[in-house]
């Protein structure tokens, strides 16, 4: 399990795309600009130096990697990940938008989302989640360079 | 909206050059849709046959096709699906969206099948598309790919898990953006709860007809079970 847990990790592949939605007329979280974000399909940034806190050789002693801070329309997205035994075990964005009620508002609402699916992808041993779902992309290029560094 | 779309390949050669020239053709593919068909670039074709600058009859061949296809959609779903919505201001216009991400899907997964001894999965947006082993996989084999259905109530919960090496899985509802699913038999945009999600061949043809149950009326399934051979669909 873990060899397949290995392999999907290390050959992930993210692209930020950009085909558009209607949205409703009424007025949700479904129309957050976080899940607006332009189509910048560039390589993950990287930060030269992992903010590593821990050990990765051990199975049983957590290490926390910071991603790098992916820019979006709306300020830098920021993920931090905590790894024990091979796996995420935390997810969280360390860095975000909130530059106006609107923005806190919205991000208040979606990062414990996306903080919970990225760990709940991995405790439930699946590969993929089909849903009505829309992930920020800020988030996921963030995510993607915090991964590499753990060399998950 | 961006959307975000992300390809996993399996290979015992996943770092070789091949393996990045297939997934960048993908990509260049659904690039290439996006190009024709979104209706948020002014340039794009859609746009300009919703501005009536562009005869559909002269756009793009694969404008036509996806033209066609909608036509096909529109008659299996008996006018559950279509690809007239209304903008802002209560007007119809062609927008094909929601059955070009599906289309696109399947067109890049179709390059990425080229892959020997890979198999893969697209997820766009949370539709997926998996495939490329050319034998019966087994059980526990690197060519199965477990899909989690996201439960509509509890979007950090999975409700179930479907295993499957081929095919498409797509899934419609209204919990992560609201009343965006339009009926057209009702002329309204739908915002009840639930979700429903549908496993079959083609992803393009399982997203159709996953948005097509969601909003239709109750008579659907039953014309789903009886036009829809080797589809099956999971409501939540």
């Amino acid at each position: 399990m873990r060899r397949i847990v290995l392999v999907i990790l290390s050959t992930i592949t993210t692209v930020v795309l950009l085909f558009s939605y209607h949205t409703s007329t009424s007025t949700t979280f479904a129309t957050s600009p976080l899940t607006q974000l332009p189509a910048s399909p560039g390589a993950s940034p990287r930060s030269p130096s992992p903010n590593k806190s821990g050990s990765s050789t051990s199975r049983s002693s957590p290490a926390t990697y910071t991603g790098g801070s992916a820019d979006t329309r709306w300020g830098p997205v920021q993920v931090q990940i905590t790894v024990q035994g091979g796996k995420i075990t935390t997810s969280q964005a360390v860095q975000y938008p909130q530059n106006n009620g609107r923005d806190a508002e919205i991000n208040g609402f979606a990062l414990p989302i996306l903080n919970q699916e990225v760990v709940q992808q991995q405790s439930a041993s699946i590969d993929t989640v089909s849903g009505a779902t829309v992930t920020s992309d800020g988030y996921l290029q963030s995510l993607q360079s915090a991964i590499d560094q753990a060399h998950l | 909206m961006g959307m975000p779309i992300s390809i996993h390949v399996r290979s015992p050669d996943v770092d070789s050059p091949m393996v990045a020239r297939v997934v960048e053709d993908a990509f260049d593919l659904v690039r290439q849709a996006d190009r024709l068909f979104s209706p948020y670039k002014e340039d794009s074709e859609v746009s300009r046959i919703r501005r009536a600058e562009l005869d559909p009859a002269k756009a793009d061949p694969l404008v036509q096709q996806v033209v066609t296809l909608c036509r096909q959609a529109g008659e299996l779903t008996q006018g559950a699906f279509t690809e007239l919505l209304p903008d802002e201001q209560g007007a119809l216009g062609f927008d094909p969206t929601g059955l070009v991400k599906g289309w696109a899907a399947d067109r890049a997964a179709s390059r990425l099948a080229d892959l020997p001894g890979a198999s893969f999965c697209l997820n766009a947006g949370g539709d997926v598309v998996v495939g490329g082993a050319t034998v019966e996989p087994t059980a526990g084999s690197e060519a199965v790919w477990r899909v989690g259905i996201e439960d509509p109530r509890d979007r950090s919960r999975i409700a179930e898990v479907v295993e499957l090496h081929h095919g498409g899985v797509a899934t419609s509802g209204a919990a992560a953006r609201g009343a965006h699913l339009y009926d057209p038999l009702t002329q309204t945009f739908v915002n009840r709860p639930g979700s429903v999600t549908v496993v079959g061949p083609s992803l393009m043809w399982a997203d159709v007809w996953a948005t097509a149950l969601f909003v239709g009326p109750a008579s659907l399934p039953h014309r789903f079970s009886q036009v829809a051979g080797g589809y099956r669909m999971v409501s939540l």
